[in-house]
């Protein structure tokens, strides 16, 4: 029953060559001869500037953020990127994933301050002009909540990625070094956490250890070339590359340094793994190496049995994706994916697979390598490791099944 | 050559500046104050730094709470409004298949509490409790989870000492835990 990946390739090869064989295809073209000249090329298109802010066209309405379920209110609450409708790695601003704890305050940018103090030598007060001021740098990285996935810990019911995976985002970041703003500033010896904390009504705080804080570290306030959307923390956040999401704290007020860490409510009773054995792990930051299938998805899927091309995203929060296996009968083969350029550190990677759909059921996954040595586990030994409840953290391998009539299901509902 | 040896002046002309300007500060930004940093340093770590001046007792935290955080929470902090997290209870469950995770069951730091109802609680209006206020309410949910007796009046000194039932349940990132999470052979 195993295929080879050599024969998939040939059969994709040979599909290819045939030119159009779709059905539906041929089918849409019946009559059309010869093929009639369409109407918009005998009139005058849309001006410019009509919007002055381009949009998508009205035919991807639907490419919008979801929520996943209604929850008990609409501020503390969050949303999830249609994964299923994205090419590429960059996520549209508009289709970035939210999580709020308390909605997105409207801050203006001249009137917004970044305080750092504490353990430093010259307490600062910086305005976004100062900040603008600072040397930049813009980088690719994904952003993960690391509640993303969180409902396949127990048997989701969820067959859409956008629900399974939504909470998952990737841009281009341009910011500060926050070591340039902390060598402003000049830390005192002891220093070894910082406090980070928002302008929102949650005053959201996370304590970054002082050793992420002059690695990689970004103050940042653009995303895909222009400023930050509200909703992503305008005017200026934090972004922690490969952190689990909640650090990179949003609509960022003030930084404090300090000797140890906080433990505020969002390290301790938020964003804490607990174990079957009832302990939880505490300060676990780095989301680990994942990979996701995008394609096919449950709103589009395989019809008739022909070449399709099985595709998806894979990121590690440690390092640079190496290597992405994907299989079609649930993980008995698995042929490599190809991996589109660039392939950049913490940040979504395309994977790509040739396949030539016989018409049998499937079901398919997809397991990443990262450059540090970490791979992709399943879901048994996860939850073997881990129990059930640590809501956090979920990094396992997705298997989403196809049915005769190429409908697609989570292969763990 | 030319711009090479261009670029290594002016590499060195700005090397040069930014020595002159004190190793390498960029002199950016206005210097903080200490008033001015009194009026955002609200935070409070477990050994009671930041905890404000102030106290509260169970039975004003109780009169707060009903008014305060009742609707969200519930009457007792036992039964919260659909979607609002349980406060009280749970004790013993977080090795079971249902974990309940309260303040009393999970929190492993009460000077969280203050911190935490100070800056982001009552929802509808963060930041609007004294500290008195937050130190009542504070005591009132240690109270109805058995941390505190009824007759406690709380203050900094007393919160810092509070010892919580879950203080020893938190330990470090054990990853990598499961059986398969590290590549062992064939892994470019």
């Amino acid at each position: 029953m195993s295929v080879s990946r050599r024969q998939i390739l040939a059969s994709g090869a040979a599909l290819a060559i045939g030119g159009l064989s779709s059905t539906t295809s041929v089918e849409a073209q019946a009559g059309n001869v010869p093929l009639d000249v369409p109407g918009s090329m005998h009139e005058q298109g849309r001006p410019v500037l009509s919007p002055a802010y381009g949009l998508p066209s009205k035919f991807e309405k639907d490419v919008v953020r979801r929520i996943r379920e209604p929850r008990a209110t609409d501020t503390e609450a969050f949303s999830v990127t249609p994964l299923q409708n994205l090419h590429g790695i960059i996520t549209p601003n508009g289709l970035v994933f939210e999580r709020h704890h308390a909605g997105v305050p409207e801050i203006a940018p001249d009137q917004h301050r970044l305080l750092i103090h504490g353990l430093v030598e010259r307490p600062l007060i910086l305005t976004m002009d100062d900040l603008l001021r600072f040397p930049a740098v813009t980088r690719i990285h994904f952003l993960e909540c690391s509640g993303n996935s969180s409902t396949e810990w127990k048997k989701s019911g969820y067959h859409s990625v956008q629900r399974t995976h939504g909470l998952l985002s990737c841009c281009e970041w341009t910011g500060v070094p926050l070591s340039t703003i902390l060598g402003e500033v000049g830390l005192k010896p002891d220093a070894k956490w910082v406090l980070a904390e928002g302008a929102d009504a949650a005053a959201m705080t996370r304590s970054v250890p002082i050793e992420k804080a002059l690695d990689d570290a970004l103050i940042v306030y653009a995303q895909n070339g222009e400023m930050l959307r509200p909703e992503q923390g305008y005017p200026v956040r934090l972004f922690l590359p490969g952190f689990e999401g909640n650090m990179s704290v949003k609509w960022l007020r003030r930084l404090k340094v300090g000797d140890r860490p906080w433990h505020t409510r969002e390290e301790t009773s938020r964003y804490t793994n607990l174990l079957a054995n009832g302990k939880a792990y505490q300060f676990a930051f780095e989301m680990d190496v994942k990979s996701v299938v995008t394609f096919p998805n449950a709103d589009r899927s395989f019809k008739a049995p022909g070449f399709y091309e099985i595709s998806g995203i894979a990121w590690s929060g440690r390092g640079h994706v190496t290597r992405v296996d994907v299989s079609v009968d649930g993980g008995a083969t698995w042929h490599r994916a190809s991996l589109q350029e660039p392939v950049l550190d913490k940040c979504l990677t395309r994977f790509r697979l040739p396949f030539n759909w016989q018409g049998q059921p499937l079901e398919i996954q997809s397991r990443a390598y990262d450059d540090k040595g970490w791979m992709q586990p399943t879901r048994s030994s996860l939850i073997a490791a881990r129990g059930i409840n640590p809501r956090y953290h979920f990094n396992a391998i997705q298997g989403w099944k196809v049915a005769v009539d190429g409908g697609l299901t989570n292969a763990s509902a | 050559m030319r711009a090479l040896s261009a670029s290594a002046a002016l590499a060195l002309f700005f090397f040069a500046g930014s020595a002159v300007a004190q190793q390498a500060r960029l002199g950016l930004g206005t210097p903080a104050t200490p008033e001015q940093i009194r009026g955002w340093d609200i935070d409070v770590r477990p050994d009671g730094a930041g905890l404000p001046p102030g106290k509260g007792s169970v039975e004003q935290g109780e009169k707060i709470y009903a008014e305060q955080c009742a609707a969200c929470h519930g009457e007792k902090g036992q039964d919260p409004a659909k979607g609002f997290d349980r406060l009280v209870g749970g004790k013993g469950t977080l090795a079971t298949p249902k974990p309940v995770q309260t303040v009393g069951s999970y929190w492993p730091h009460a000077t969280t509490l203050f911190d935490y109802v100070h800056r982001a609680m009552p929802f509808p209006a963060p930041q609007t409790l004294t500290a008195d206020e937050v130190y009542s309410v504070v005591a009132y949910v240690l109270y109805l989870n058995d941390i505190v007796p009824r007759d406690t009046v709380m203050t900094a000194q007393d919160l810092m000492k509070v010892k919580m039932p879950n203080a020893e349940g938190f330990i470090p990132d054990g990853r990598p835990d499961a059986e398969n999470m590290k590549c062992k052979t064939d892994c470019k």
